[in-house]
């Protein structure tokens, strides 16, 4: 339950990032000028801790997705799904405890 | 203790009524809360939560429960039992957020030192208290047409090795309570979808290798509301009484599927 509610909500935040994020991409046709003082409006800490939500989101909805292809296409899936998740999970806090930190100071060290 | 309890207004009488119950309560019994959802069409325009508070002993099951409520104190409560026994499926229902059978849930199971939460199962249409429209369900039940088909009339039992019929072992033992179909949020925002009981009745026969209509089937539940509908929340396979692996049938469906043969 929790798994999918989870991967229902990154899924739907990681929509939302990639519209945002192909009308900015874009501006660079529009014009190169455009498309820098967007690019540079990004650069503040609300922003950086969006980027974070955003890697948090993805690594989630990555390894959860992995865990969803075991389940509809092995035998073994099903019955494992609970361990599956917390494997997930905790492979998720590695890599966020990988990104976070390194992240967080460079978004607010100025490092 | 009741009133204290819940937010919800409490019929006064009938606290009252358990408080003389309890005098000559037998040893080894104690009182518990449940709280239960109740709707009369007649009178309610809303469903409300109305507590009752029931003498029982640690061994008796909700179900026990609901009779003493229903023998003793509020003769208009209505549910659904036959057997009593975990059988018939006549009495799934919502006990403290899980579907379970009341006739399986034992008191001692659960935590009676606070209230216990009982509601009717979601997603089909309520009618009374803790009785739903099952039509629905049954519905998506009769359409995965839950009958073998076989050709020819033999004179003496169709024969089946150990390992064929091992194969769908697991979905024999449905009982068609609906805890499992009326767990899913994908069934309470679509109403449409199939379910899991269908799936898990048109398992049982789609790999029976007797029957000759498993294409028939698949060819069913390969519909927009068919098993792909499943998102694999595992609801299913949390709610069932019988200890159907749900999730796991829906997916060899979802196999078979694609392979385009059972
Ligand atoms: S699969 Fe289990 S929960 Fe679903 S209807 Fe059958 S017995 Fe009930
Ligand atoms: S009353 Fe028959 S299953 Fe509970």
């Amino acid at each position: 339950m929790w798994s999918w509610v989870l991967h229902r909500i990154t899924g739907v935040g990681i929509y939302f990032f990639l519209l945002v994020h192909i009308l900015d991409t874009a501006l660079v046709r529009v014009s190169p000028e455009a498309y820098n003082a967007v690019i540079a409006q990004y650069k503040n800490p609300i922003m950086g801790l969006g980027e974070l939500a955003l890697v948090a989101a993805i690594g989630f909805h990555a390894l959860n997705g992995l865990r969803i292809i075991l389940i509809d296409f092995t035998g073994f899936g099903t019955r494992h799904q609970k361990a599956m998740f917390y494997i997930v999970l905790a492979l998720w806090v590695v890599l966020l405890l990988g990104f976070a930190p390194r992240h967080l100071m460079h978004v607010f060290g100025g490092a | 203790m009741s009133a204290a309890t819940v937010a919800y207004p409490a019929e006064t009488d009938v606290a009252d009524a358990s408080a003389e119950a309890r005098e000559d309560a037998p040893p080894g019994s104690f009182t518990i809360t449940l709280i239960i959802r109740r709707f009369i069409p007649e009178i309610d325009e809303e469903p409300r939560w109305e507590d009752f508070d029931v003498n029982v002993f640690p061994t008796d099951r909700i179900l026990d429960a609901l009779h003493k409520i229903k023998w003793e104190q509020d003769g208009s409560l209505t549910f659904r039992r036959s057997c009593a026994h975990g059988i018939c499926g006549s009495d799934a229902m919502r006990i403290n957020g899980r579907n379970r059978l009341a006739c399986k849930t034992l008191i001692k199971d659960l935590d009676p030192s606070k209230p216990i939460y009982v509601e009717a199962i979601k997603g089909l249409p309520l009618e009374k208290d803790l009785v739903v429209d099952m039509e629905p369900f049954f519905e998506s039940y009769r359409q995965i047409q839950p009958f073998l088909q076989a050709s020819g009339t033999p004179d003496r039992e169709r024969h089946q090795t150990v390992e064929a019929r091992a194969r769908f072992d697991d979905t024999t033992k449905c009982i068609l309570c609906a805890a499992c179909t009326s767990s899913c949020p994908v069934f309470w925002t679509d109403g449409q979808y199939f379910g899991p009981a269908a799936i898990v009745n048109a398992h049982r026969f789609i790999f029976d290798d007797r029957d000759e209509a498993s294409q028939v089937r698949l060819d069913i539940l390969n519909d927009k509301e068919g098993v792909w509908r499943c998102r694999t929340t595992f609801n299913c396979s949390d709610a069932c009484p019988r200890g159907i692996e749900v999730t796991k049938a829906i997916a060899e469906v979802k196999q078979a599927v694609l392979r385009g043969r059972a």
